[in-house]
């Protein structure tokens, strides 16, 4: 519970900021202070255990199937990391509060660092790793958003942008590389992957998860060649860099290396990749640093070397090189952060972080002056400060391997020379800021910031003098614990000792130390003439040239493939069907099933025919469209017929009164639209578009043959038998719709329902011109409605809601129901719309068809939610029998009342679809219906 | 008579889809009307064809499948439904663009 606690507090008080954003400076930076404060206490708080060497761990289950789980874990190594980021998050919240001006937005910035910080917890303390994953995203988020800061400068976004891609790119191979670790390791917990090292080691995936999860490492880590984000970061707020790039961010694949350690180690493909890629790295960045003329470009090369210089070490692959490495990074953490610390002070000071403009500010800034020298010297290596300490050691380790045979001796002097040009730029970044000639023409005139600016830096400064001096009475309890952590064993014999005679290492130091000085003293004109005459290569041109190309090959594509033509990618769509449909039949190895065919009988033969003919005339007579309309009614109308023949009368049924409806709606329409359509393909076009029908016709065929050639297995006898006694009604397909199956009966009234409104609202405002002229030129006829007409329909109407009433009546028994009887009535009142009119029947039918509809669908609604109030599933059915004098036996069914829904639906929704059609250019009779 | 059958979906899709790939839109919906047949048919056809067996449950009596047949009947609903929304949107298009070409445009 405490150890959420450290994890959830930064988070929750990220708030706090925000709502004290406009109540002064001090406020904010103070609610801010608070939660990482208690924060740091609750992780001291398990200072005892840590000392006993206890691992705690808690946990909570979150999706377990998947094997996540919100657990934590508290150990050495995630005890230190919690520390550093704490404390010196602590230090920056201090520093901040300073650094920003005025009208900064002080509270985002101090939500941003808390989520940040968050974050960086939740990465260490993560006892699962796929919710180590998760804040491993929420870090490069949550980094994107702190260095962009300054979003009204471009370098910001642009640099923000570079290292979200980088590090969030490296966080989908870790994905992939985790989601493999836990499957090799059969659980994603922790302490469970920590001890099955061996079976990694030995699977035939652990190659591809050790470089996946590398890469994620690397690119956090800035490490060659995903080195380039990190000193274009640098345009983000100086402390936003003293944190995320001394401490925390950049640590984090550092930490995944030491956590991982025992599992993922140990193996050729570690040591070469690591190592190698270590050692790259620290040679690149030591020699990038040195010709920065950036303030902060030199620290952040800087920072890329030491990271180098960790990640050999953690490549080493040996007890004591891992020792050295976590030893290095605290070391790196503290004197980084200051120097960072440091060059945003002068920034601050002076107006300019460019060493060629920078001199002798040691008259104007004393203190800072002298804290930025002893953290220089630091990060050189200087005996007496705690960077001698671990390079020492760093030094002895290069020297006591021996995988590359007779290349061994590479590594320690390669070493060496980037320790001689570490000297070099450290010399360089004292020299040129602190010491020569009072600067010239700086944009401000420099004097020391406030006492608590420096504070930070102080203390850091101060922590690197007592560990340089002390080692045995601060750190090493610490080193020991977090390093015991790490490799999960006992820890070789070691002592942290500033003194350990006179050995190889310490050579290779002082040749470093008196190298580097004289480099710089000497050499360093030659030296940047050379660089100068180097092409120049921006990673960020390159990267944005890249992903513009991207873009710009991605709208070409799109627009050769999406011409916006809905033909072409109808056309297009239809062949990626038939390729991939037919793909699949091909492999059919044959098409006739074992099923016997059934005997032709010839009535059934001349309906398919007719069918078939009916359905080539629509094709080829398409551009008369009246004419089409009927053929296509032909070609409904026997459809009816064959579900009549093949035992579907309730089909039958429907189809018929539909085909009814839809001539008239087709009639309706084509009355607006033009009477003709013109002759506009070519030839070739038309032949490819039979060639694509008739592959789709030929596919169809294909299929509806070898399933019915096949036998096959159906749940409907259960339909079949309980749907007398559950369903209490003879017919089954009607006990379908409105009992067993009534849940989908009532979505599908639902979309009849909206089909109508939608149309309703459609045809809001669309005025067509009616034509002055009937088909072939000839004059509408005179009398609009005849007398005829209008007295059958008259005297039908009545019979035809009486039969209608009937067949709804019978449904449940016998084919009918409330689908077809609604049907029937709808033709029966269309009827009466044609014969007489729109005006006359309106007249006399004043049913607002919209609210029929609705009311329809809520009655089937309302019926099926009467079973749960009886404790049953909802449009559960009920049923009763009533003896009525001279009717006789009479089933009442609550199912009948959910059909009656139906039959108003249907009745509501076709009639709203067809009036308002018919309505279409008469705005006058519009608000009627 | 499966043949004779499949081979009539064969021949009602084909005019379809090659009516839906002309560029009116009359057409086009005329395509739909005829590939919501086969539809219809291929679908119900999945309870097999079988004479003389209606699913109205009697004494000594063969049913044939009951569950395709259900479906199939809202299907011929939703279909006619969905005919309508698409003339009804060919005709807000006629207004709106003053063609009724499926582009948007006359070419």
């Amino acid at each position: 519970m405490l150890l959420a606690l450290i994890v959830a507090l930064p988070l929750l008080g990220s708030l706090l900021p925000v709502l004290l954003d406009r109540r002064g400076r001090r406020l904010p930076a103070f609610a801010a202070a608070l939660p990482a404060a208690i924060a740091l206490l609750t992780l001291l708080s398990f200072t005892r255990e840590m000392q006993a060497e206890q691992t705690i761990i808690v946990s909570y289950p979150w999706l377990e199937s998947l094997g996540l789980n919100l657990s934590l874990r508290l150990d050495g190594l995630s005890f230190l990391f919690a520390l550093l980021i704490l404390g010196i998050g602590l230090l920056v919240i201090l520093y901040s509060r300073y650094y920003l001006s005025t009208e900064e937005a002080m509270g985002r910035f101090y939500a941003y660092l808390l989520v940040f910080m968050s974050a960086m917890l939740g990465i260490v303390l993560s006892e699962n790793l796929l919710l180590m994953l998760v804040f491993w995203e929420m870090t490069s988020l949550s980094s994107f958003l702190l260095i962009s800061f300054w979003s009204h400068r471009s370098d910001s976004r642009r640099g923000a942008r570079l290292a979200l891609t980088f590090t969030a790119g490296g966080g989908l191979a870790l994905l992939a590389g985790v989601l493999l670790l836990g499957h090799i390791a059969g659980s994603f917990e922790l302490s469970q992957v920590l001890v099955s090292g061996s079976t990694i080691i030995q699977h035939p995936l652990y190659p591809l998860m050790l470089i996946l999860i590398l890469l994620g490492a690397f690119t956090k880590s800035a490490q060659f060649p995903f080195h380039f984000w990190l000193p274009h970061a640098m345009a983000a707020p100086t402390p936003v860099s003293a944190y995320l790039h001394s401490a925390t961010m950049v640590k984090a694949g550092i930490f995944l290396l030491a956590r991982l350690y025992p599992t993922i180690a140990g193996t050729d493909w570690w040591f070469y990749i690591v190592s190698l890629t270590g050692l790259t790295t620290l040679l690149l960045g030591s020699a990038m640093a040195l010709f920065q003329h950036d303030l902060k470009g030199l620290l952040a090369y800087s920072t890329i070397s030491h990271l180098g210089l960790i990640t050999l070490l953690f490549g080493l692959d040996t007890d004591m090189s891992s020792v050295a490495a976590i030893f290095h990074t605290i070391n790196h953490a503290t004197f980084k952060a200051s120097l960072f610390m440091a060059a945003g002070i002068i920034d601050h000071e002076t107006g300019t972080r460019d060493l060629r403009r920078l001199s002798g500010l040691k008259r104007f800034l004393p203190h800072t002056a002298l804290l930025a020298i002893v953290a220089s010297l630091s990060m050189a290596g200087v005996p007496l400060l705690n960077g001698f300490l671990s390079k020492e050691m760093f030094l002895s380790e290069t020297l006591n391997q021996g995988l590359l045979g007779r290349f061994n001796w590479i590594i320690p002097a390669v070493s060496t020379l980037a320790n001689l040009l570490t000297m070099a730029y450290s010399v360089r970044f004292i020299h040129q800021t602190f010491f020569g000639e009072a600067p010239k023409d700086l944009p401000k005139h420099p004097h020391e910031p406030p006492f608590y600016m420096r504070l930070p830096v102080q203390i850091l400064v101060l922590l690197c003098v007592v560990v340089g001096l002390f080692p045995g009475q601060t750190v090493s309890e610490l080193l020991a614990m977090a390093a015991r952590a790490s490799l999960g064993r006992p820890l070789p014999e070691y002592s942290l000792e500033i003194w350990h005679g006179f050995n190889l290492p310490l050579l290779l130091s002082l040749i470093a130390l008196v190298g580097g000085t004289l480099v710089y003293f000497f050499l360093s004109r030659p030296l940047f003439r050379l660089y100068e005459k180097l092409p120049d290569a921006e990673a960020r041109d390159v990267f944005e040239g890249t992903m513009q190309c991207l873009v710009r090959s991605a709208v070409w594509f799109t627009d050769r493939l999406e011409n916006g033509s809905l033909q072409r990618y109808l056309a297009l769509m239809l062949l990626g069907v038939l390729l991939i449909t037919g793909s699949a039949l091909w492999r059919l190895e044959t098409w006739t099933g074992p099923v016997a065919l059934t005997p032709l009988d010839p009535l059934t033969s001349l309906g398919l025919l007719v069918l078939m003919a009916a359905a080539i005339m629509v094709a080829l007579s398409h551009r008369h469209r009246l004419q089409a309309i009927i053929m296509s009614s032909v070609a409904g109308l026997m459809v009816a017929m064959l579900f009549a023949r093949f035992s579907a009368p309730d089909l039958s049924l429907t189809q018929l009164s539909v085909e009814v409806v839809t001539a008239v709606l087709l009639v309706l329409a084509l009355f607006f639209l033009p009477w003709h359509t013109p002759r506009e393909s070519t030839a070739l076009r038309r032949l490819r578009d039979l060639a694509l029908a008739g592959g789709g016709g030929a596919l169809v065929s294909v299929l509806t043959y070898a399933v019915l050639t096949r036998p096959y297995e159906s749940i409907s006898p259960f339909f079949l038998d309980n749907s007398l006694p559950g369903g209490g009604g003879r017919n089954v397909v009607n006990v379908i719709l409105v009992d067993f199956r009534g849940f989908d009966t009532l979505g599908e009234i639902s979309v009849l329902a909206i089909t109508g409104v939608a149309i309703y609202a459609m045809l809001e405002g669309v005025t067509l011109p009616r034509p002055e002229k009937g088909l072939g030129g000839y004059s509408w006829v005179r009398d609009r409605h005849p007398l005829m007409l209008r007295v059958v329909s008259t005297l039908i109407l009545p019979l035809a809601l009486l039969v209608s009433v009937f067949i709804f009546m019978r449904g449940h028994n016998l084919p009918g129901g409330g689908f077809i009887a609604g049907l029937i009535t709808t033709a029966a009142l269309i009827l009466q719309y044609i014969a007489s009119g729109l005006r006359w029947t309106t007249a006399r039918l004043p049913l607002d068809f919209r609210r029929l509809a609705g009311f329809g669908l809520l009655t089937a609604g309302i019926t099926g939610l009467v079973a749960p109030l009886f404790g049953k599933p909802f449009l559960t059915s009920a049923f009763t029998h009533v003896e009525i004098p001279l009717i006789g036996d009479i089933e009442l069914a609550s199912a009948m009342l959910f059909d009656l829904g139906v039959y108003l639906t249907v009745v509501g929704s076709s009639l709203l679809i067809l009036a308002n059609l018919a309505l279409n250019g008469r705005p006058q009779d519009k608000e009627r219906i | 008579m499966e043949l004779l059958f499949a081979i009539t979906l064969g021949v009602l899709t084909t005019s379809g889809l090659y009516l839906m790939l002309r560029g009116r839109t009359f057409p086009v919906v005329l395509g739909i009307t005829l590939i919501t047949y086969a539809v219809n048919l291929f679908l119900f056809a999945m309870g097999r064809l079988i004479t003389g067996a209606p699913t109205i449950i009697g004494p000594d009596r063969d049913y044939t499948d009951p569950l395709p047949q259900a479906l199939v009947l809202t299907a011929i609903v939703i279909s006619f439904a969905m005919t309508a929304f698409v003339l009804v949107l060919s005709i807000k298009a006629l207004s709106e663009l003053g063609n009724d070409h499926v582009d948007g445009a006359d070419r």
